[in-house]
């Protein structure tokens, strides 16, 4: 059933309930193999637009394709595609068995090799004990594992997975995030995920796709799209916590790269090429935790308040205000001995730091050769 | 233990709340059921006229030609009802299970019968199926054949009696299948969708065993509501012609309030308690043998 380097095109896919636009113009391209993670907010479309590659939902527009076929048109068993459902939708009256033989019974594949399948299936998974129950006695993480079974039992070209972590406790999270990961590396199908969790994203995904308003908002490898994100929502939707937007005015130095000053007078120097911002100076300086550095205050940098410390273990984080008003989130070590409401400083680090123009589009210093 | 010295009005106060409803169950339901047995082993009348008879009215039950001739018409017409009416109103649920304005609109229609009494139901039907003048009759006479005497021939009166119960009872069971419908996941028809299974192959094997609970309970309302059918056929033909279509109930209807032999006619009304019993417990038991209904 499966053939080696298919992959998925979506071409400008649009979609859209009565007046109400949910996808837009939506194109992807995967590489064979590859593990996609579609990640966004709820209401963004990702849910859709992997409902419309399993044939859930028909496109208003525009084309999906899966290796050498055009698949839109198909009935969903015909795309090979396996889909986990992300309340597993197993058939509470058939054993796991026969929940796992049911597609392949569809599509007439011999008994004895369905046996085989399932067996192979059934050990790597670890539920051989479990196949003549019914789904009512498994528990949660059981159910998860049998529905992923039934998923791989089918051999697709294609894995669609709907929030498959959601329904799990923390810890059996982690372990079938494992699990996931190792299922990935048996076969040579592709995965697509979609997640509302950025750390399920960046754990398990070649490529995060960042969705937001019907549109994707970004493409890139997990750490393209926490180093560089596109724009403002991405910077501030990915990464624990959320990136600093501090809203400021760019000038240019003598080396023609932007510096922005502050709200509250303190200029920050960025290696983002000043050409890269048109005329837009009203922007707003982006900066991950790491590069804001917590100190002593008085002599040098910005000064700031403490306003909450968050400890970690191994690392803290301190939200500070600026004289202004505008919050930043420093980081501190994890013996970090600031309290809420002390004066510190902070030492910016601004050779890494984005600039956002005021339409929210991102501008990076120009990559390492 | 606080517990003990609260529980004891703790538990009169419950008393208080169910004693309404004991009362009337106990007055209304157990006291007539328990004077039925007792009147059964007595040759009585109306007028309270007692005297111990044993088990003669039993005896008596086991070789009268008249009542084995009812329990064989409540048996056809039960059998000719029960299936016909359980996989038309799916068949109808399975239709009309859809958010669809049209859809309201005809669960409506088909409910409607439901709420007629017995009296108009009869009194339409007889419209439709008298031979001389009827709608069955005009049709059979529109395509050239002879108008078929529906409730005059011992061979037509228990389907007639059968036709119009069906039509009448569409309703009820029509909603307890839209019910257990609109239970079954969405997601698992999406995932027999990406599993390959079509039409008949879904039915079979994803809404026909979600429905099991449903069907269990429609059939058994069904057997134990038709062994005790009664205005129709009393209605429709009066039980004839020479009691072909009399069903039981009807035959205890005639003996207690026509020949008033309330011993004799308490006596059959036993007899189908038992059955009815009898008959739904095995039903259950069949199924609940196999697996638990959920």
């Amino acid at each position: 059933m499966s053939s080696p380097g298919a992959s998925l095109v979506l071409d400008q896919v649009r979609k859209a309930y009565g007046a109400t636009q949910v996808l837009d113009g939506v194109s992807l391209t995967m590489a064979a193999n590859e593990f996609v993670a579609f990640l966004g907010p709820s209401g963004s479309g990702k849910s859709t637009l992997l409902r419309i590659i399993a044939g859930l939902e028909s496109l208003d527009g525009g084309e999906v394709r899966l290796g050498e076929r055009r698949i839109d048109g198909l009935a969903p068993g015909d795309r090979d595609v396996a889909m986990v459902f992300q309340h597993y939708a197993l058939y509470p009256h058939m054993s796991v068995r026969d929940n796992m033989a049911f597609g392949l019974r569809n599509a007439k594949v011999p008994a004895g090799e369905i046996a085989t399948r399932i067996a192979g299936a059934a050990k790597s998974l670890e539920i051989e004990a479990l196949l003549d129950r019914k789904p009512g006695q498994l528990s949660g993480g059981q159910r998860q594992r049998v529905a992923i079974g039934r998923a791989i039992i089918k051999n697709p070209a294609l894995f669609l997975l709907d929030e498959p972590l959601s329904n799990l406790d923390a810890a059996l999270r982690n372990r079938t995030r494992v699990e996931l990961a190792q299922l990935r590396q048996r076969t040579d199908a592709a995965f697509i995920m979609v997640t509302h969790d950025q750390a399920e994203a960046m754990t398990l995904a070649d490529r995060i796709v960042v969705m937001n308003d019907r549109r994707i908002q970004q493409v890139g490898t997990p750490m393209e799209i926490y180093a560089r994100p596109a724009n403002s929502f991405v910077a501030r939707f990915v990464g624990t916590p959320a990136m600093t937007l501090a809203a400021g005015t760019a000038t240019t130095d003598a080396d023609g790269f932007a510096q922005v000053r502050l709200g509250d007078g303190s200029v920050v120097a960025t290696r983002v090429p000043f050409a890269h911002l048109g005329n837009d100076t009203n922007v707003q300086l982006g900066l991950r935790p790491e590069q804001v550095a917590c100190v002593a205050p008085g002599d040098t940098g910005v000064q700031a308040e403490a306003i909450l410390v968050e400890r970690l273990g191994d690392r803290s984080f301190v939200y500070a205000r600026l004289a202004d008003g505008q919050d930043i989130i420093a980081h501190d070590g994890g013996g970090c001995g600031v309290r809420i409401g002390d004066r510190i400083g902070m030492r910016i680090d601004g050779a890494a730091a984005a600039v956002f123009g005021s339409d929210g589009t991102a501008h990076h210093a120009d990559a390492a050769p | 233990m606080t517990g003990d010295g609260r529980a004891a009005p703790a538990r009169l106060t419950g008393f208080a709340f169910v004693a309404p409803f004991l009362a009337l169950y106990v007055f209304l339901l157990i006291v007539p059921l328990v004077m039925g047995i007792a009147i059964s082993f007595h040759r009585a009348d109306l007028f309270g006229t007692r005297r111990w008879a044993g088990l003669d009215n039993y005896a008596r039950l086991a070789t009268d030609p008249v009542f084995h001739q009812s329990l064989g018409n409540t048996f056809a017409l039960t059998l000719l009802i029960v299936p016909v009416l359980t996989a038309i109103t799916l068949a109808l649920a399975l239709a009309l299970n859809r958010p669809a304005r049209s859809a309201a609109v005809f669960r409506g229609i088909f409910f409607s019968s439901s709420v007629l009494s017995v009296t108009i139901v009869t009194l339409i039907w007889r419209f439709v199926l008298t031979p001389d003048g009827g709608l069955a009759a005009k049709l059979l006479t529109a395509f050239g054949y002879a108008p078929l005497p529906f409730l005059s021939d011992p061979a037509l009166t228990i389907p007639a009696i059968a036709i119009t119960t069906i039509w009448w009872c569409l309703g009820l069971p029509m909603m307890l299948f839209l019910a257990g419908l609109q239970q079954i996941p969405h997601d698992l028809y999406e995932a027999a969708a990406l599993d390959g299974a079509r039409g008949w192959t879904v039915f079979r094997r994803v809404t026909l065993p979600s429905l099991r609970g449903t069907l269990v309970t429609v059939v058994m309302l069904q057997t134990a509501g038709q062994l005790q059918l009664f205005g129709q056929a009393q209605l429709l033909t009066g039980g004839g012609p020479g009691g072909a279509s009399r069903p039981v109930v009807l035959f205890i209807y005639e003996v207690a309030f026509g020949r008033w032999e309330l011993g004799y006619a308490t006596a059959a009304a036993q007899v189908l308690f038992v059955l009815v019993l009898a008959l739904t417990g095995l039903q259950y038991w069949l199924v609940a043998r196999r697996e638990p209904v959920r």
